[in-house]
């Protein structure tokens, strides 16, 4: 088994005392008062996962496409794994889930960043945008509009975090030609290799001063 | 990803006591390359402590230096108009660096304290030193095209991935840092270190210690600056090689200049000697060749990296003449 160096402690031991910690400091369990010895009876009555889930989480207010919505995130949560599992908003795609690809591109507070890279837990009282948000009911965002024009997708996995990047670009002041478009848009892979026309869709929207 | 405990701080104090008695305990902010390495298990903290409440993101000007806040984002940076105007370097650096989303995440503190990219790594299932040191470079005789050329000892050969750093260090910057006994300053080019036979540890910081701020003293280098930056594709990757060039100009005569390359070691690479060569000389591409040939010395190639020795006297030579306007 393998011993970490510093502590000289196997990895199954520092598991265990970091959950350990987390219990120990975890304010629910102050609140309600339950005991670790409680946590580890309720667990061999098989309550173990209910209050394990009540434990483990803590709750987080987000404003999502304008809709406050509190929820009980675990720490090691991301914000897409959140949107998608927890808020059944699956518009926002996982893709690599390492940051290289940029499916899960959303707005946290009207900038772009990559969900799959940011832990729900921090982003506390923020404003979350995702594609689902863009739309006016059945009126389509413009970017939306104009990747529908210029065929800005072929099979659309990466699209929503296409068009998340594309709004962001133009505000950002990042889509004044085709050269700062093709760069500051690099972080949005596309396999089918729509890139031709996710510019011209990007330069439409942006030509046609429309505020996004 | 392990469990760990969270923690948030909103003072520089009140982080640093975060540290105390923890050594598996790490900051967060953008969390940009944490979270992916923790993804993969390659960190496993049993703590984070985020820091993003702590005010620290400010840029401001004051007595002969630029002090740009460690929670300061790389994108904000990039777009300040004090940092474009008096070190455009630094501007273009950022921008060569990681996406969009990314630099709208990562912090310059986080910048400076993000990992190797080397893929031995990455891989838990891989041998290497820098990860779980005693297990032996897989790279050495592996798979090491994106590896260093300078610097490297038997243990290591890993490459520190960052571009606003190779700006940071050509630009003379000091790293400020606090810890439970106060602040300290750390020049640049004394904040990252070679692997030798402790490829764990990347920098001098301590586990206690915390990044405040980076400081840049005035310089005359923002006419005559260029990064220059040779990847495998044109955007969005880690540097093969690149290269930050700064001059100072009196007509054509090269009154002062700065080189510093990146993708070769394992921290951000001064090259002091090449940049005498060039002080009094008239800028042409025949000096600039002559100062890429004295950058280069020293160097050292692995199996699949050779390329690197060709590449570098190449990028250097661009980037100067780039920053010269001779192109």
């Amino acid at each position: 088994m393998n011993k970490n160096k510093t502590t000289g402690k196997s990895e199954e031991e520092e598991n265990h005392e970091s959950r350990r910690d987390f219990l120990k400091t975890t304010s629910i369990l102050t609140a309600i008062a339950v005991s670790p010895v409680a946590v580890s009876k309720a667990a061999e009555y098989n309550l173990g996962e209910k209050i394990n889930h009540a434990l483990e989480t803590t709750p987080v207010n987000l404003t999502i496409n304008g809709i406050k919505k509190q929820l009980a995130v675990e720490p090691r949560s991301t914000l897409l794994d959140v949107l998608r599992e927890q808020l059944n908003l699956t518009g926002t795609k996982k893709g690599c889930d390492y940051g290289q690809c940029g499916a899960c591109t959303v707005h946290v507070n009207g900038q772009r960043v990559l969900s799959c890279l940011s832990l729900a837990i921090m982003q506390d009282g923020k404003q979350v945008t995702t594609i689902e948000g863009l739309s006016k009911g059945d009126e389509l965002h413009p970017m939306q509009q104009a990747f529908i024009k210029h065929d800005g997708f072929q099979c659309g996995y990466c699209t929503p975090g296409q068009i998340m990047s594309a709004v962001a670009c133009i505000n950002e002041g990042h889509a004044e030609n085709k050269e700062d478009i093709k760069e500051f848009m690099s972080g949005n892979i596309c396999r089918c290799g729509a890139y031709p026309n996710i510019v011209k869709a990007i330069q439409e929207v942006k030509n046609g001063g429309q505020k996004i | 990803m392990i469990q760990f405990q969270f923690e948030r701080a909103s003072t520089v104090k009140a982080s640093v006591n975060a540290m105390v008695n923890n050594g598996n305990a790490r900051f967060i902010a953008g969390g940009t390359n944490l979270v992916d390495l923790m993804k993969r298990n390659v960190m496993t903290p049993t703590k984070l402590v985020d820091i993003n409440a702590v005010p620290l993101k400010d840029i401001q000007q004051k007595n002969g230096v630029i002090s740009i806040g460690a929670l300061a984002l790389n994108s904000q940076v990039a777009d300040n108009k004090i940092i474009q105007e008096k070190y455009p370097l630094l501007s273009k650096a950022l921008n060569a660096g990681a996406s969009a989303q990314i630099r709208n995440m990562a912090t310059v503190g986080g910048n400076i304290m993000q990992r190797t990219r080397c893929s031995y790594f990455y891989d838990t299932t891989l041998p290497c030193n820098k990860r779980q040191p005693g297990s032996g470079c897989g790279a050495l005789d592996g798979l090491n095209r994106m590896h260093a050329i300078f610097g490297t000892s038997k243990d290591c050969i890993a490459v520190h991935p960052s571009d606003m750093c190779v700006a940071l260090v050509a630009l003379d910057a000091t790293v400020v840092v606090a810890g439970p006994k106060g602040e300290r300053r750390i020049p640049f080019e004394e904040f990252h270190r070679l692997p030798g036979s402790q490829p764990a540890k990347d920098n001098t910081l301590q586990n206690n210690e915390m990044i405040i701020s980076v400081e840049i003293p005035d310089n005359e280098f923002n006419k005559n600056a260029h990064y220059f930056k040779v990847r495998d594709r044109a955007s969005y990757a880690f540097a093969l090689i690149s290269v930050a060039a700064a001059l100072n100009m009196d007509g054509k005569v090269i009154k002062e200049a700065r080189l510093a390359m990146g993708g070769v070691a394992h921290k951000p690479w001064r090259l002091k000697e090449a940049e005498k060569s060039l002080v009094g000389k008239q800028a042409t591409e025949e000096v600039f060749k002559q100062a890429a040939e004295i950058a280069m010395q020293g160097a050292k190639a692995y199996k699949y990296n050779a390329f690197k020795l060709k590449l570098g006297p190449n990028v250097i030579v661009e980037a100067l003449k780039n920053a010269a306007g001779l192109v």
